[in-house]
């Protein structure tokens, strides 16, 4: 099977057997990090451009280490190293990039929608990597493929995802990744966390992290993003951590076999107690090793991969 | 100098006219209104037979940029604009640099649009000095010099206490005072609606009690001092509601709609286009509904396009970083048509709140052709269909949410003080 698809800008946008289709693929890279020449061929002569307008250890060096694995070049821009310091649009810097021809341009924004502006002026394929507030694709896939390998599947899961859901992007994408899945998504965080009818996306709202967790199969515990913070969402971390944080209490309510997850980077204490980070319910590792995997899976398949299902 | 414009369809609000009427022109203004075959001794004859003759529109609500953002738009090309929409008088905001706060930028406005403009151009003042919200401009400076309202549109006036000194100030002097009611603290870092739709494109929201708190603050305001206020670009169903409520008591408070707040919904925003980011924000179906019986049943007066050029440099740029606002003027006939083809207000309404209504608010000669009244004259073709075309707009600037819309109305001709300004091609 192929991606029949230039971009991956949203989950929004991806139907359930281009979901799998990534998954399958992403499964059958994840013996490449066990080998001991951990590099194959696949992508060599292709170029992918990570252009970053925004701190990331994680993202950006798994698709770094994605690209490179497979042979491709990769390079990598940041903001601070980009032109736009000294005034360019985002456009022209898309233009500037497009006109050295590279194959993909993975790309991190603060702005919601900027991978959609530049898609429609490249001819390279875009990968979004994180727009705003917006949608983070690859981190819902790997945590789709994530929760499909510690579960054995994802329809019909009770998938808790606790936090600031308005600021978050990930929430977004899991949440369109999820229900696409056939899985069951509740959300909970403190009113100021809950954006506008986010009801309407098909998910159960809580306010209390106790009621959310009880019978979940999964806990997506979110950051507490203080640099999106611009107003006065919650007095201290104290009383955030005391409201919603996880910790081995409130584990008891949840299912024994409860798979914990955290996109990262974690603020141990705050949401999440380092007890439960370090647990035996926790997968957060898991997330990191299959964003490898994943992120190898998207670059081979917008490249023109197939994946040969009997091969 | 008599000209006639023969066998068209009169309507005039302004003295309940709606008929088979030919209208007599003499030098600048309108001398007679006659029975069709009674015209004689004229110089000169329109032909509007299947058109439809009304005063020219008045749109109290625009932007022209100039001076200080003429890569934008100018006063010529924002005129012209104006004309190719049948629009014939057009009151503009202060925003420009430097700000309109002082007799001096008033009178350069007037004088250069005299020169270079092709409608009339009647200059708001800020409230305000530079827009700042904390010190009244010269209003009455400016009032000699031809300001027509206060406002400091584009911005919100923070402080209750100024707000209610300018709506005193501005009483003393009977002018209006036009307010873009917006709560600065609820819509900081917004660029969209606040809803469903923000919540799905992950953008920040802007309530709508970011400006229904505003427009009850300044109703509060106008009912304590008295004075005359006009809320702009009304959007918000709550708002609506509290202009018809204030009415009721008798608060003298008028209200304008802009057309993009009827015709479209937070749901154009799919696809993050920055054409379709405007402030205040596109609502919802409620606010839409809301704002179609508040023209229905009087609440809201006018129509008003709060036209604001940008251009690509402004709009090519991340959603949360593009400028508000879109180009108007020559959308407002048919869009406001639109109103009637869907039964929200019947014709001779639809052109009471593009004509007489807004000349009323801000206290013009114009909106209306009784006899001695300027020769401010739109000729309308209300039948013909066309695919709106942004690559040939006359502003300088082509920012619409609407390029490629099927558009029904036009105008053929556009007169002012007795001359052609704009004859639409395929119009003789």
């Amino acid at each position: 099977m192929k991606l029949n698809r230039k971009d991956i800008l949203a989950i929004k946008e991806l139907k359930k057997d281009e979901i799998e289709l990534i998954l399958d693929t992403a499964e059958s890279f994840r013996e490449v990090a066990e080998r001991d020449i951990k590099k194959v061929p696949t992508l060599r002569g292709k170029t992918v451009i990570n252009l970053f307008f925004e701190a990331s250890t994680r993202t950006r060096s798994s698709f770094e280490i994605a690209g490179k694995r497979m042979s491709a070049d990769v390079i990598n821009i940041s903001a601070s190293t980009s032109s736009t310091v000294k005034g360019e649009t985002l456009i022209d810097t898309a233009k500037n990039l497009q006109a050295m021809n590279p194959d993909i341009i993975v790309l991190r924004h603060p702005s919601s929608g900027a991978p959609a502006l530049i898609a429609s002026q490249v001819n390279a394929s875009i990968i979004n990597a994180g727009d705003g507030c917006h949608e983070h694709p690859s981190q819902a896939l790997l945590d789709l493929l994530t929760i499909r390998q510690a579960k054995g599947r994802v329809a019909g899961l009770r998938v808790a995802i606790i936090g600031d859901i308005a600021h978050s992007r990930v929430a977004r994408s899991n949440i369109y990744g999820l229900k696409t899945m056939g899985a069951e998504v509740a959300v909970a965080g403190l009113p100021t966390m809950i954006p506008c009818e986010i009801e309407k996306m098909g998910v159960k709202v809580f306010n209390s992290i106790d009621a959310a967790i009880e019978g979940a199969d999964v806990i997506m515990m979110l950051r507490i993003q203080k640099e999106r913070m611009d107003g006065p969402l919650f007095p201290t971390e104290r009383e955030y951590s005391m409201l919603f944080g996880l910790n081995s209490k409130r584990l008891e309510k949840a299912k024994k076999d409860v798979a914990i997850m955290h996109p990262g980077p974690i603020n141990r204490g705050v949401e999440i107690s380092p007890d439960v980070v370090d647990g035996p319910s926790s997968v957060i590792l898991n997330q990191v090793a299959n964003g490898l995997a994943v992120r190898m899976a998207l670059l081979f398949l917008l490249s023109g991969g197939r994946h040969e299902v009997d091969a | 100098m008599k000209t006639a414009i023969c066998g068209g369809r009169l309507i005039d609000p302004s003295q309940d006219i709606d008929g088979l009427f030919d209208i007599i022109i003499e030098n600048d203004l309108v001398s007679d209104i006659v029975k069709p075959g009674m015209v004689k001794d004229v110089d000169n004859i329109i032909n509007a037979k299947g058109l439809v003759v009304i005063p020219g529109i008045v749109d109290i609500h625009i932007h022209l940029r100039d001076p200080g953002y003429e890569y934008k738009e100018d006063i010529a090309s924002g005129t012209m604009a104006a004309a190719a929409g049948g629009v014939t008088s057009v009151a503009c905001m202060a925003n420009t640099k430097p700000v309109n706060d002082n007799a001096s930028v008033t009178a350069d406005i007037i004088r250069r649009s005299r020169e270079s403009g092709h409608v009339k151009v009647y200059p708001i003042g800020a409230m305000t000095k530079g827009l700042k919200g904390d010190e009244l401009a010269e209003i009455a400076c400016m009032k000699e010099a031809g300001i027509v309202a206060v406002s400091d549109d584009g911005l919100p006036v923070n402080s209750a206490e100024i707000m209610r000194r300018g709506l005193e100030y501005s009483l003393g002097l009977d002018l209006p005072v036009i307010s873009h009611a917006e709560e600065p603290s609820l819509s900081k870092g917004g660029s969209m609606n606040e809803g469903y739709r923000s919540t799905v494109m992950g953008l920040q929201g802007i309530p709508n009690a970011s400006e229904d708190i505003m427009v009850m603050r300044d109703i509060a305001l106008a009912e304590l001092t008295g004075a005359r206020l006009h809320i702009a670009h009304i959007s918000s169903e709550a708002a609506v509601r509290f202009v018809r409520e204030a009415k009721t008591r008798g608060v003298r408070v008028t209200a304008e709609a802009a057309p993009h707040h009827f015709v479209l919904t937070e749901e154009a925003l799919e696809g993050y286009d920055a054409n379709t980011k405007m402030n205040p924000p596109l609502r919802c179906l409620k606010d839409v509904e809301a704002i179609k019986a508040g023209l229905k049943d009087g609440t809201i007066d006018a129509v008003a396009t709060d036209h604001a050029p940008h251009t690509t440099i402004e709009k090519d740029v991340e959603f949360d970083k593009a400028a508000c606002g879109i180009i108007g003027l020559e959308t407002l006939l048919p869009l406001t048509l639109s109103l009637v083809d869907e039964g929200v207000l019947s014709l001779d309404e639809a052109v009471r709140k593009l004509t007489i209504n807004p000349a009323n608010i801000i206290g013009i000669k114009g909106g209306s052709l009784k006899e001695g009244m300027p020769a401010d004259i739109a000729i309308i073709d209300i039948d013909t269909s066309y695919r709106y075309d942004k690559s040939k707009v006359k502003s300088k600037s082509n920012n619409t949410p609407f390029d490629g819309w099927e558009m029904k109305g036009r105008a053929a001709y556009t007169i002012v003080n007795g001359k052609i300004v704009y004859k639409g091609e395929s119009y003789e």
